[in-house]
Parts: structure tokens; C-alpha cells; sequence
């Protein structure tokens, strides 16, 4: 039963629209899996000496911060990695037991990629750890526990899934050490350390997350087969609808109309609400740049760059997908009296709305200084009049289909990956960097900033012309659009 | 109202999908298009509405050329298919939406919700779910009466029986009848169902792969002349 379950899985994987549809996306995808396993692996080899250099027990605090190691592990699990339910529907009414297709669908959880991934750093250390003098029994026990401790993850997160409210207050207990820790109210390590140590200075102590491992597994595999049914566990989620009129609107005429759904679009679908999250993220991204904390970024250029981030998030996280947000019904759109013009306005509007916002939240900043709160306005500025344009002019050219009813794509594991879009995309943070460092060491940082302003201004100049471009695209691109969005994942 | 002259469609494997050389329907008829699968309605269709490119030749929509002039969109409504929806909208809200862009107030569309209130059999308005939570049926009947929004002059429904319980196909029968009673009005449907395009049509076309293969007014002997043609 198994190998034609395992036959499966090999098609789906090859021929899943995101593998057959080009080769540089493949290669892409390959280069980034290649990084992130040397990069692990570097580390695992590296992290002892560098340890040891800086005074510390290389063990010791690598048992220290483990804790936060396995909850950021959860965190991403939670965001990215894809639960094995929705292709198990055709298997249900096939003569198969319902025991075999749980314990497969388990199963094949195991040997994902954030599970594997782990190995390339754990494997290296430990062999640091030995050849340092640690015993090598020990040393296994230790890695039996910790390994334990991520495929109890991995578990926890299949019990957690789609649990947003229960993942949230974890996330947030957690956060809340973290930042405890820092500022040294409560340390919670120093309640988890002796119990990674255990692991090693114990011959026992590993039964523990081992037995843990089995529980969750048996928890898994009882929730995931008492849901198997076509109703509950594999049915979609539905919320309770309500009309929103947002009759105020209506003076804008057409662009109030397109406005409004775009609203709709960003409320009420759970890809385009992890845009919205990822531009609060974006909002705090300025912190590494203007707390000074990283060398390289107290350079103005890379000052400017945060400013351009800072306030940009939303727009280029939503800027670059106009007009594949609309990919589910574009045939309407299509056969509809819509005017272009209107439609790309009323994106372009959305944009200015969240870039002010942004560019309000921000005002924190003031705190760092006047300068650095004019660095973000400044790079907002720019956003309007320049990169609004830009990113739309990118997006016109990217044919991917959203699926808007899951955020697992958000990330980029199929991301539009194109070369006339990443042309597009370089002059976006290039060229506001030139402009600022050509006032700032010419002139003054004041000069500087003002340049960047001209330049955003001046973009709004361009406007028509830029709009009028994206309608022309718009239209010859037409028949391939309508069917590269045809081509469901 | 609409010409096709030498229309045909091939995919890149030197598939001929369709291939009408001449076809011409005039203003204020309920136009049947039956055929097997593949037979080349759905891609009729979409050519008449722009949404592929012909290979060859065009089709006039009230003089227009649809592939060259969007003048047509005005007066044209269609569904298609589910992709026809916004699925992130309640009903209501698709159909304002709608109404928008066909320059229909609310009180208009409000009018025509009214009137088909029987049509949508208490489980659509109100109902508290966005369109992409709806069934199957029920999304077809809310694409359906988005159609008449605005008092189009073509009509364009693919399948429109498909998945509708008996109650609503017969509901949906004097709709398309209605329709077709109007000489302003020119109703295209397509069917896999013989005797309903055969009840609301006055003239029905059968396609077999891409070809218009009969095309006959509707008479008491046509469901006869069509069973006979498709039987196997």
C-alpha cells in the first residue's frame, strides 16, 4: 500500500505547476534549499570555536538559547510548512484503511525539509562536541533528545494548525520572555538550560522528550483521524459573512467602487491579510538601521534604504501582485465595461493609503531623532511619486495566480520570479540611495533628503505616462494573462 | 447582432478546436448551442466574449469586432463559470458591485433582486456567506441573475442548467424565456441537455468537434431530429 502511496507523492511533486513551469525558477528554488543547507552546516561546524573564542561554554550556551531555537522552529512551521490534509479527499472512498492513510499522511510529514534541515546543524555540532572531549554516548542521548524535541514540533504544529488564536498567545508568551530576558526581569533559560543539560549530563533524562515524541505522535495521529471526514477536518473553513457597503465611498464614483472591493480583497482573505501583517513587520525593520546596533548600516545609504522600507511595506508587498490579487476572476473583470485607468487608480490609491499609514505608525521614530523620522517621510515620499509606479509597472509583467485562500505562499515558494520584474525592481531602493548620497556628501544629509523629495516629486510627473505604459501592457498581455491565471496550483 | 465570419481556434499541437466558417444571429434570438464535451462551446464562448484569440477570422458583436473594440462590453453580460465570481464578496455586495459598473444605482439592482426573489430560494440573500462558501448550485444561480444587471442586449450563459435541482431549471426556464419573449434581447445559452435548449431556443446548433454540424429552427420534431443525431 505504501509504495503506491509513495508513487503518488513522486508525481505530485514533479508535476505540481510550481516544478513543471520553468527552469530558472527550479534552479532558484534549488540555490535557496542549497543555501540554507550550507549555511547550517557552517554553522553547526562553526558556532563551537566561535563559542569558545568569545569566553563562553560552547555547550552551555548552545543549551541556553535551544529553548528560543525550537520556538522559532514552531513559529516558522506554523507559517510555512504545508499540512498533509487536502490531497488525502480521493483516497477516503478507495478500499484503504483509515489507520494506513493517517499514519501516511504522518509519515510523510516526517521527512519534510524543516525537519531534515535541522540535522545539518545538530549533526555537525555534535560532532564538534566529540571531537572536543565530550563522551560520545552522551553526546548521542543529547541528540536523541533534541531530535526529539523537533519532530515533537513538528507534531504540535499539526495539532495546532489553523489554531490562530492558540498560536498567537504562545507566540506572544514567548516574545514576552524574549523581551524579559533582555532586559534581565525574568530570564526563562535559566529554568530550560539545566533541563538541555540534563539530556546530556543524564543517561535518563532523554526518555523524557522521546516519550513526548510518541504522545504527540498518538495525540496526531487521534485528532487527524477523528477529523478524516469530509466535513471536519477536511472541509474548508468558512466565517460568518457580513454585508459592507462602505457607502461613503460612493463619491469617488468608479474609483470608489474598485476601492471597495479592494478592501474587501484585504480583509477578508487570508493571503492578502499576511501582506498586511508583513507591512507591520516592515515598519519595525527600521529599528536595526537606526538603533545602530549593525555597523554597516549606520552608512546613509543604508540609511535611506530603511527609510524607503519603513514606509514602503505594504506597497510593495501588494504593489507587485496588482493586478494578480484579481487572478480568481479575471475573466469577469475581463468581460466587464471596466476602465483600466480607474482600476489601476484605485490600486495606486490603496498604496498611497497604506504608505501614509505607515509613514504615521512610524512617527515612533521621532524618538531616534527629527532626522530619522524625516528619512522615513522623505522615503514615503519617494514611494508615492517613484516606486508606486515602478512596482505596478513590475506587477503588470508577473502572470502567477493567487490563491488567496491560504497564506502558505506568501513566502515565495512559487514567488513571481521574473527577469523583467527584477529589472523593474532594482531602481526602487538604487536609485533613492544614489539621489541621498549624492546631496549628503556634497552637500549636507539635510540637502540629501531634500533630493530624494525632488525625486519622489518629480515622479508624480510621470504618472499618466507610467499609467497609460501599465494599460498598454494590460491589454497586449491580455490572452496570456487570463490563461496563465486559468492554471490552478 | 452577432457575425462570425471564418472563426476558428487551434492550440499549439495543431489542434483544431473550432472552426465556423459562417454563422449569423440575429438580434432578439434565444440561440441553443448543444454539443458533446469538447465540441467547442465553452471556446466559442470565450472567443465571443475576447477572452482567447482567434486563430483565424473574427466575430461582430452588434458590429463590433470584439478582439479589436471593447464597445461591446456595455451591452454583453455573461457567466461562464465559477471564476465569473468575486469569491471574497456576499452576494449582495457582488451584485452592487456589478450594478456599479453597469451604471445601475442600488434601488436598480435592488428592483431586479426583488423580482427574481423566487429564483434564489431564500438561501442566497442574506444568508451571511461569501460566495466562495456557497454550493455549486447556488453560486450558478447568484452568476446567473448577474447576468440580467443592467438591461444587457446579449445574453451569454455556458451550462446554465448544470447543477441546478428541478425546481430552479425550471425556475431558470421561464427566465431565459422571458428573455427570449423580449426583441431587444439575444440569449445565447449552451447545453449538454437536449430538451431544455430545445424548450427555451428557437434556434439550436449542434457542434461535434469544433464543426456546426446542424442548425435548425426549433419545431415539435427538432428534440427528435437532435436525440437521433446524438444517439449512439
Amino acid at each position: 500500500m505504501f509504495k503506491h502511496f509513495i508513487r503518488l507523492e513522486w508525481k505530485s511533486f514533479f508535476r505540481s505547476a510550481s516544478f513543471g513551469t520553468n527552469v530558472v525558477l527550479k534552479v532558484f528554488m534549488g540555490l535557496i534549499a542549497l543555501y540554507f543547507i550550507s549555511m547550517f552546516l557552517l554553522l553547526g561546524f562553526v558556532i563551537y570555536p566561535i563559542l569558545e573564542d568569545s569566553g563562553l561554554n560552547p555547550f552551555t550556551t548552545v543549551n541556553k538559547f535551544l529553548i528560543y531555537y525550537f520556538v522559532v522552529d514552531l513559529v516558522i512551521r506554523y507559517f510555512l510548512q504545508k499540512m498533509p490534509v487536502m490531497n488525502i479527499r480521493p483516497l477516503l472512498t478507495l478500499p484503504i484503511k483509515r489507520n494506513t492513510i493517517v499514519h501516511f499522511s504522518l509519515g510523510k510529514t516526517a521527512i519534510s525539509f524543516f525537519n531534515l534541515l535541522h540535522a545539518f546543524f545538530f549533526i555537525p555540532f555534535s560532532i564538534m562536541l566529540i571531537l572536543n572531549d565530550h563522551s560520545v554516548v552522551t553526546v548521542i542521548l543529547w541528540h536523541l533528545g533534541v531530535f526529539s524535541i523537533i519532530y515533537m514540533n513538528n507534531f504540535i504544529n499539526i495539532l495546532l494548525n489553523n489554531k490562530d488564536s492558540v498560536f498567537y498567545s504562545v507566540l506572544a508568551v514567548v516574545v514576552g520572555c524574549g523581551v524579559a530576558q533582555y532586559y534581565k526581569v525574568f530570564d526563562v533559560t535559566t529554568y530550560t538550560a539545566p533541563f538541555f543539560e540534563g539530556l546530556y549530563n543524564t543517561s535518563y533524562l532523554f526518555l523524557l522528550p522521546v516519550l513526548a515524541v510518541v504522545a504527540f505522535y498518538y495525540f496526531a495521529f487521534n485528532f487527524f483521524k477523528s477529523n478524516l471526514n469530509l466535513d471536519e477536518g477536511l472541509a474548508k473553513k468558512s466565517e460568518e459573512a457580513k454585508t459592507e457597503n462602505f457607502n461613503w465611498l460612493n463619491q469617488f464614483g468608479t474609483l470608489g467602487t474598485f476601492l471597495k472591493n479592494d478592501i474587501r480583497l484585504l480583509k477578508r482573505n487570508k493571503r492578502s491579510r499576511t501582506t498586511v501583517i508583513m507591512s507591520v513587520v516592515f515598519l519595525f525593520y527600521g529599528l536595526l538601521f537606526f538603533t545602530n546596533s549593525i555597523e554597516v548600516y549606520r552608512n546613509p545609504m543604508f540609511q535611506i534604504f530603511a527609510g524607503i522600507f519603513v514606509s514602503g511595506g505594504f506597497l510593495f508587498t501588494f504593489g507587485q501582485f496588482v493586478p494578480s490579487w484579481d487572478s480568481a476572476y479575471y475573466q469577469l473583470m475581463m468581460s466587464q465595461n471596466i476602465q483600466y485607468r480607474e482600476y489601476i487608480s484605485s490600486k495606486w490609491w490603496l498604496m498611497v493609503i497604506g504608505t501614509a499609514i505607515a509613514t504615521l505608525l512610524a512617527s515612533f521614530y521621532l524618538y531616534f531623532g527629527v532626522h530619522t523620522y524625516l528619512l522615513i517621510v522623505v522615503g514615503a515620499i519617494f514611494n508615492i511619486g517613484v516606486n508606486s509606479h515602478l512596482v505596478m509597472l513590475g506587477g503588470a509583467f508577473v502572470k502567477t495566480p493567487i490563491d488567496l485562500s491560504t497564506s502558505k505562499q506568501a513566502f515565495g515558494d512559487k514567488q513571481a520570479f521574473n527577469v523583467k520584474t527584477m529589472l523593474i525592481a532594482i531602481p526602487k531602493l538604487l536609485l533613492p540611495m544614489a539621489v541621498y548620497s549624492l546631496g549628503y556628501y556634497i552637500f549636507s544629509p539635510n540637502i540629501g533628503l531634500l533630493f530624494v523629495a525632488l525625486a519622489g516629486i518629480l515622479g508624480f510627473a510621470f504618472r499618466n505616462f507610467v499609467f497609460s505604459k501599465i494599460e498598454k501592457i494590460y491589454k497586449t498581455e491580455k490572452y496570456a494573462t487570463i490563461a496563465a491565471y486559468k492554471q490552478k496550483n | 447582432m452577432i457575425q462570425v465570419n471564418n472563426l476558428s481556434k487551434t492550440y499549439n499541437n495543431n489542434v483544431k478546436v473550432l472552426n465556423i466558417t459562417n454563422l449569423d444571429i440575429p438580434k432578439g434570438q434565444s440561440f441553443g448551442l448543444v454539443g458533446n464535451n469538447g465540441a467547442g462551446k465553452t471556446t466559442f464562448f470565450s472567443l465571443l466574449l475576447d477572452l482567447i484569440q482567434p486563430s483565424t477570422g473574427y466575430i461582430k458583436n452588434n458590429g463590433i469586432q470584439v478582439n479589436t473594440s471593447e464597445a461591446w462590453k456595455p451591452f454583453t453580460s455573461a457567466f461562464i463559470d465559477e471564476s465569473f465570481l468575486i469569491g471574497y464578496l456576499t452576494a449582495e455586495e457582488y451584485f452592487y458591485f456589478i450594478g456599479d459598473l453597469r451604471n445601475q444605482n442600488k434601488a436598480d439592482v435592488d428592483a431586479l433582486l426583488k423580482k427574481h426573489e423566487e429564483f434564489f430560494n431564500g438561501e442566497i440573500l442574506n444568508s451571511k456567506k461569501y460566495l466562495r462558501d456557497l454550493s455549486k448550485g447556488n453560486m450558478k444561480k447568484v452568476g446567473i441573475i448577474a447576468t440580467l444587471i443592467g438591461n444587457p442586449e446579449v445574453v451569454i450563459l455556458d451550462e446554465p442548467f448544470a447543477n441546478l435541482d428541478p425546481t430552479t431549471v425550471n425556475r431558470l426556464k421561464k427566465i431565459i424565456k422571458e428573455l427570449a419573449d423580449n426583441p431587444e434581447v439575444t440569449v445565447l445559452v449552451s447545453s449538454h441537455d437536449l430538451v431544455h435548449t430545445v424548450e427555451v431556443c428557437n434556434r439550436i446548433v449542434a457542434l461535434n468537434k469544433g464543426e456546426v454540424v446542424k442548425d435548425i429552427e426549433t419545431s415539435p420534431e427538432t428534440l427528435k431530429e437532435l436525440e437521433a443525431f446524438f444517439a449512439v
